[in-house]
């Protein structure tokens, strides 16, 4: 009898634990299952409005000096402005942050994950739950930064190639498209 | 079954293969007559699921730590530590966790399956229960199928689980990788599709590894020895099947 006890206790255990692990697999984990949010964690809430958020996640972190002071909470569209909502959940114990603070989406390195980092202002009142931090700065899109910088490079250097093209194409060929094949063959 | 060996390696292969195609069928039929004992579906759920949960739990823990100290090496060369959850999250629930669990499920379940049917055969308990009228695929065989197929997906879901929290363990308490990001890029990463993939894996290879357990000691030589060859046969054919279907798999689902 105690047997048959202790292996159906055994059963329930195994299978209860493995519909557990199967449940959390399944709406836990992939981006699109329903989340469960357990509690509101102490702490106050911010919001900030961006033009580009770039790749910000829910659950980034909210940093101020390389600090983390918070994460994102919620990430909304607000249809009048047609810019980005960040919600921020700031910890309890950075509770004196300067109410004209600066907003801006960062990179950790340069293939790392963007998050919000937070610049001091100088006023002596405080951010508090529900206020919003006006002064942002989007994230910087790398492929805009290359676009401008190739946008330049050629204009600068469709000047060199203009007086290269009077003189003879076959001498010179600083071109940007065409040089990298040159040496190949 | 001992007139095999005047057949050549090759045919000797085929038939072992018809004669599991053949099995597999009166197994499928026997399940039918086997659901309705629930209570010895249970105690083989145990068997196979319940006295291997210790050892998926300490694997699934130790391969995600490995999974953590690993990724975060190598990502840190490139800056990209942020993106450990994604790569713990993907290899684990596609790959390590249905084919490391398969492999321990042979190795744990399936030689006690092989062995027990198998000394079943040669103490001749088997013949007695078609003497008394109680057929055997129905009594023995079909619940120990039953119970395997049923216990794998649990274990490969809980193996998963551990194992991520496991690189969470490694990558975030003690290599420092934000515990927001790692999360946050999990599961902005993972899709549906990921975790379909690694339930079907699990399903298939549940079903792979009971047949053949279950089949090798079925068919075993009632001898001590026809047992032991059987039990290792087991493992030998699990694991190479496993690895194989894993590859099949992988390929179909990509």
């Amino acid at each position: 009898m105690r047997a048959t006890r202790s292996f159906e206790i055994g059963t329930g255990l195994f299978v209860i634990l493995g519909l557990a692990a199967l449940f959390f697999l399944t709406t836990q984990l992939p981006s699109n299952g329903l989340k469960l949010s357990f509690g509101k964690a102490p702490g106050y809430d911010v919001t900030a409005e961006f033009d580009n958020i770039g790749d910000l996640k829910v659950g980034a972190p909210v940093r101020m000096a390389g600090v983390r002071i918070g994460d994102v909470s919620a990430i909304g569209f607000d249809t009048q402005s047609y810019r980005a909502d960040v919600h921020m959940h700031i910890y309890p114990q950075f509770s004196q942050i300067p109410e004209d603070s600066y907003a801006s989406i960062e990179t950790e390195g340069l293939l790392g994950s963007q998050y919000v980092g937070i610049s001091p202002g100088g006023l002596s009142t405080y951010l508090k739950n529900g206020s919003q931090i006006l002064q942002t700065q989007s994230a910087i899109v790398l492929e805009s930064l290359i676009n401008k910088f190739f946008a330049n490079y050629s204009n600068s250097g469709a000047g060199a190639g203009g007086s290269g093209n009077t003189g003879g194409n076959s001498a010179k060929p600083p071109n940007a498209g065409g040089k990298p094949q040159e040496p190949h063959p | 079954m001992s007139n095999g060996a005047r057949h050549g390696p090759v045919a000797e292969f085929v038939r072992k293969a018809g004669v599991m195609g053949i099995f597999f069928v009166r197994l499928l039929i026997a399940c039918g007559p086997a659901l309705a004992r629930p209570r010895l579906i249970v105690a083989q759920i145990f068997n196979a699921g319940g006295r291997s949960l210790i050892i998926i739990m300490l694997s699934g823990l130790f391969t995600g730590m490995v999974l953590g100290l690993l990724g975060q090496d190598v990502l840190q060369r490139f800056g990209a530590e942020t993106a450990l959850g994604i790569i713990a999250a993907l290899a684990l629930v596609k790959e390590l966790g249905p084919v490391l669990t398969a492999l321990l499920f042979a190795g744990r379940a399936g030689t006690s399956l092989c062995s027990e049917i198998g000394l079943m055969r040669a103490t001749e308990q088997l013949t007695a229960m078609e003497v008394m009228a109680v057929d055997p695929m129905s009594y023995v065989a079909a619940p120990r199928f039953i119970g395997g197929v049923i216990a794998m997906p649990l274990l490969v879901a809980i193996f998963d689980v551990i194992g991520l929290y496991g690189a969470q363990l490694m990558g975030v308490q003690f290599l420092g990788v934000d515990r927001g990001t790692f999360w946050s890029q999990m599961q902005s990463a993972v899709g549906m599709r990921d975790v379909t993939e690694g339930i079907v894996k699990s399903l298939v290879f549940g079903v792979v590894l009971s047949l053949i357990a279950v089949n090798e000691g079925y068919h075993s030589e009632p001898t001590a020895e026809g047992v032991g060859l059987a039990t290792t046969r087991t493992v030998v054919v699990s694991s190479v099947l496993t690895l194989f279907l894993d590859y099949v798999l992988t390929a179909v689902f990509l």
